[in-house]
């Protein structure tokens, strides 16, 4: 059974996006909305975090430890300034939440074979959740773009 | 007469449930003058708030002596406020008006001719259009101009230029009304009437101090009140307003809030079983998913997060659910608050939930702060699409390109419009290099002003600004624009309730003044901008051809004028869009089938993610088949995000008075309201006053993290923990001995947004005025009362009502 692998990538991706989510939100001050929404959002994985914890512990506590290096994802090592700066880091966002998004349906694929209706009830909180947050960084992303690309310095 | 600055609202015609709101007719005179001296009258309707009362205006030898409420007018059956009455007129004809465009030469405005001017700023706008394009533009405009002269404005950045940075300052007013309303219906629209009032059993009102800012509006309230049969008055506000004084229920909740409550009502309402199930089947979506949000805020949960009683929230709550018709009113205490969007959406689920819409006195008010923010949002001056037409629809697009002969593509339709925050931002970036302000003043209205400043003042900012005065904003500019007032110029405009009045022009402009009309179409045809057949694109001659234009633009939309013109609406009342071949008359009431304007095709938006923003995808949008229902939205409350901490351990919040509008630039001119509210004050309450060891008149200095203000302090009714400035306080006749380009020293600070915070809504982009920590020290002993009203909520605590007022 490889489901706590995934448990446990997830669990770690939730964490390392809500690291993300605040680095940006540090980094990108002067713009208020993504200051104030990535803390937000960042709270909101920590909370995901919470509920999905008795369920990785219940698959196997320390199995966090021993899954692959190669599946994590690395976060954001540091944020970039200005209105292209800020796109990209936008665009780095998308694509954890991006990671965290698949492997949500990817558990959730799992649970569903295996009828554990915790695990679901998981998911059915969490899962809706993540993909708002693609949502919105599509969404400030294509307002962010023409200006960024075509007219700032 | 008796003294309207004491008795705002005037003398009590009492009526009755459902009887007709009796007239009475307001005017005021130049000293001196009776009726008997006035050459002749003007139809006109009241630009300073969002009421749109109808009047006439007096002339006598080329010149506005006065002003008389219209009986047979709909809107105020003949009343006019202290504003109406002291500050119309007298707020234009004025010595400090500019009379001659003003350009920068050397550092300083000198005054030159109309061909100079428009060649500096027409000059500049092609070469930045050449050098970075469109994008290079901001327009940020007003919610107190003319329809014709938004929808020019309109048509000149979308078809002429093609930028998507436009805005007005509706978006400080009005923006969250209209985006509650596109999330919940679908589209733009006040569904219900000013006439709710006179047929209701219970007014709610939600951040809405209408005693103050709609004072012939409550006077219409109060009118039912004393009358036979007196609806019950629900009130949600901080502050101890004059609505307060009457309400049944008073939830004077903790400002940053609001959601936390509303929750809290919905979930009373389901559990008693008030709501009606036949109706949420027909006529809505997403009932299980707001009763699943709700669910955990129980009246105590709120009344610990609100700081108030769990006993009020019910009989509030009780109230709601058992009377049969309900009006609720919806305003800043709402819009410029956390979760604004939201929590005005909770207000429609209401209505929804007890199909409390369409029928006389089952009304919801959405309301508007400035005159003509309707027609912003109409017309789109706001960067919205024209006709509430959606930008994310490609056939709305194609609708307005042939409609105005050029091609789709150069209508912004890429993303939504740029938000005045964002506008701003950009221009503090460089990309925006050209900002052209009309009608309105941010270097004091927009949040945290050390930084507006500095935008406003950077070198490679052309900024053109057009106004009656040299404002705060206007000093700054690198060319001034003299422009008409109301009375000096015909046009028309819309009001809260859909009413449509024509303003017709009274007298000459002062000097070279001109129609703020006149100026757009001469900058677009100086510009050259054309249709795709090479003729101009703007070809009115004057403000009728643009009102003509505008029905074309209208028709078959929700906000339909094509019934309308200017000979029907000179004479009688206003008339209430959709005015059309259905409904020659007009139309008092949205939505009295159940049926909303949320079709795919038809709708103005696809609807965003009330906590962050996030747009619903048209695909998405269409799957859930809305076929003619209202969307139930809501989302889980979050805290406000800056609440008080050690450093700063008090709410700010702040608002306005009866007695001036906006950055005072007409009302601070008229002496009379002038002395009613002179100078700057903020309110502490009884119990925070006592433990800072400050009384009544002490000289105080309240901070926050972006700056300070000093001000004298009145110890009034707001509830503890919460300290409230008003907003009408800027510099432009302050003593500030360097002139108003410069920032004020920190002993002259007065303007309320020297504190706020730059945040706003996630959906309405409405910046969050209501909610910043503060702290607030004493500086010195006063000499005396703050210069705060005594007759309304900034009323001293303890003291009794004045004189000469109503109970
Ligand atoms: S209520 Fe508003 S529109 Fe009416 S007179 Fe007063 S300021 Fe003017």
């Amino acid at each position: 059974m490889n489901l706590n692998i995934y448990l446990g990538l997830l669990h770690q991706g939730e964490a390392t996006l809500a690291e993300s989510f605040r680095q940006v939100s540090e980094g990108h001050g002067s713009e208020p909305d993504i200051h104030f929404l990535c803390q937000t959002l960042a709270k909101q994985c920590d909370k995901h975090g919470e509920v999905l914890l008795p369920i990785v512990e219940r698959y196997g506590k320390d199995a966090s430890e021993h899954e692959p290096e190669r599946l994590h994802a690395q976060g954001l090592s540091e944020t970039r300034s200005g209105p292209v700066g800020l796109l990209r880091d936008l665009q780095d966002l998308y694509l954890l939440a991006s990671l965290v998004d698949v492997t949500w349906t990817v558990v959730n694929q799992a649970g569903s074979a295996l009828r554990d209706a915790e695990l679901l009830a998981v998911v059915e909180q969490c899962h809706k959740e993540t993909e708002v947050q693609l949502s919105w960084l599509q969404t400030r992303m294509k307002q962010a773009a023409p200006q960024a690309l075509l007219v700032a310095d | 007469m008796v003294d309207r600055i004491t008795d705002i609202w005037g003398a009590r015609t009492p009526f009755e449930r459902e009887a007709e709101w009796p007239s009475r007719v307001d005017y005021a005179l130049q000293e001196g003058l009776t009726e008997r001296d006035v050459d002749h009258w003007v139809q006109s309707a009241c630009v300073l708030c969002s009421n749109g009362c109808g009047c006439d205006i007096a002339v006598k030898d080329g010149v506005m002596v006065g002003i008389r409420g219209r009986a047979e007018d709909r809107i105020n059956k003949g009343r006019l406020g202290p504003k109406g009455l002291f500050a119309s007129w007298q707020g234009v004809s004025n010595k400090d008006r500019i009379t001659q465009p003003l350009i920068r030469e050397g550092g300083r405005l000198v005054a030159t001719d109309w061909d100079t001017a428009m060649k500096r700023i027409v000059e500049r706008s092609k070469q930045l259009l050449k050098e970075k394009g469109p994008l290079s533009h901001g327009f940020y405009t007003s919610g107190q101009l003319f329809l014709e002269e938004y929808y020019a404005l309109g048509v000149i950045g979308k078809a002429g230029i093609g930028t998507p940075h436009m805005d007005g300052n509706t978006r400080l007013c009005t923006a969250t009304a209209a985006s509650a309303l596109k999330e919940t219906f679908g589209a733009d629209g006040q569904p219900g009437a000013y006439e709710d009032i006179d047929n209701c059993d219970a007014i709610f009102l939600y951040g809405h101090n209408m005693p103050e800012t709609q004072t012939v509006l409550w006077a219409r309230i109060l009118d039912r009140l004393s009358g036979p049969t007196p609806p019950k008055l629900v009130c949600v506000d901080p502050r101890n307003t004059e609505a307060a004084r009457f309400a049944d229920v008073h939830l004077a909740v903790r400002p940053g809030t609001n959601l936390a409550l509303v929750h809290a009502l919905i979930r009373e309402v389901l559990q008693n079983g008030w709501e009606d199930p036949a109706y949420i089947q027909d006529h809505t979506l997403g009932y299980d998913e707001l009763k699943s949000t709700v669910e955990e805020w129980t009246p105590e949960a709120a009344a610990e997060v609100c700081g108030v009683s769990a006993h009020d929230i019910r009989t509030a709550a009780r109230i709601f659910g058992t009377s049969d018709r309900v009006l609720s009113t919806v305003l800043q205490g709402f819009y410029q608050s956390s979760q604004a969007t939201a929590s005005s959406c909770q207000v429609n689920n209401l209505h929804l939930l007890r199909g409390m819409l369409g029928r006389p006195g089952a009304g919801l008010l959405q309301m508007n702060g400035q005159p003509t923010a309707q027609n912003n949002r109409e017309c789109g001056a706001d960067g919205d699409l024209p006709g509430f037409r959606n930008w994310h629809n490609p056939r709305h697009v194609e609708e307005l390109a042939s409609l105005w002969n050029v091609d789709p593509a150069i209508i912004p339709h890429w993303a939504p419009p740029t938000h005045a925050m964002q506008i701003f931002r950009y221009a503090e970036q460089g990309s925006i290099n050209f900002l052209w302000v009309s009608a309105t003043n941010p270097a004091v209205s927009l949040p945290e002003l050390p930084r507006i400043r500095e935008i406003l003042a950077k070198p490679e900012l052309f900024l053109v600004v057009q106004d009656l005065y040299l404002t705060e904003t206007a000093s700054m500019a690198d060319v001034v624009l003299p422009a008409a007032a109301w009375g000096e110029k015909t046009g028309t405009f819309t009001n809260a309730s859909r009413v449509v009045h024509i303003s017709d022009k009274a007298v000459d402009p002062p000097g070279d003044a001109r129609s703020d009309l006149d100026i757009f179409l001469d900058y677009s045809n100086r510009m050259g901008f054309t249709t795709l057949d090479g003729t101009p694109l703007l070809t009115w001659e004057g403000p009728e051809d643009a009102f003509e234009a505008w029905k074309d633009c209208s028709r078959g939309r929700p906000c339909d004028y094509t019934g309308l013109s200017y000979s029907r609406l000179r004479g009688g009342s206003g008339i209430p869009w959709p005015c059309n071949e259905e409904n020659p008359d007009g139309t008092t009431r949205l939505y009295t089938d159940g049926v909303f304007p949320s079709d795919p095709d038809y709708c103005e938006n696809y609807g965003h993610d009330l906590l962050t923003g996030a747009e619903v995808e048209p695909e998405s949008y269409r799957a859930k088949m809305p076929k003619g229902r209202a969307w139930l939205k809501t989302t889980k409350y979050h805290p406000p995000h800056e609440e008080p901490d050690d450093d700063y351990p008090l709410r700010y919040t702040t608002g306005r008075t009866a007695y001036h509008f906006h950055t005072r630039t007409k009302t601070g001119r008229s002496r009379t309201l002038n002395a009613a509210a002179p100078r700057m004050w903020v309110e502490l309450s009884v119990e925070d006053a006592s433990a800072l060891g400050i009384t009544e008149g002490d000289i105080v200095r309240v901070s926050s993290r972006r700056g300070l203000i000093e001000a004298p302090a009145r110890v009034s009714g707001v509830r503890p923990g919460t300290v409230f400035a008003p907003f009408h306080y800027g510099y432009w006749d302050s003593t500030m001995a360097s002139g108003l380009s410069d920032s004020p020293k920190d002993s002259q600070k007065t303007a309320a947004n020297e504190l706020t915070i730059t945040e706003w809504d996630p959906v309405s982009k409405q910046p969050l005025f209501k909610n910043a920590a503060v702290k607030v020290e004493k500086i010195r002993d006063g000499d005396g009362p703050a210069p705060a009203p005594n007759t309304t909520a900034s009323r001293q605590a303890g003291a009794s009502r004045q004189a000469g007022q109503q109970q």
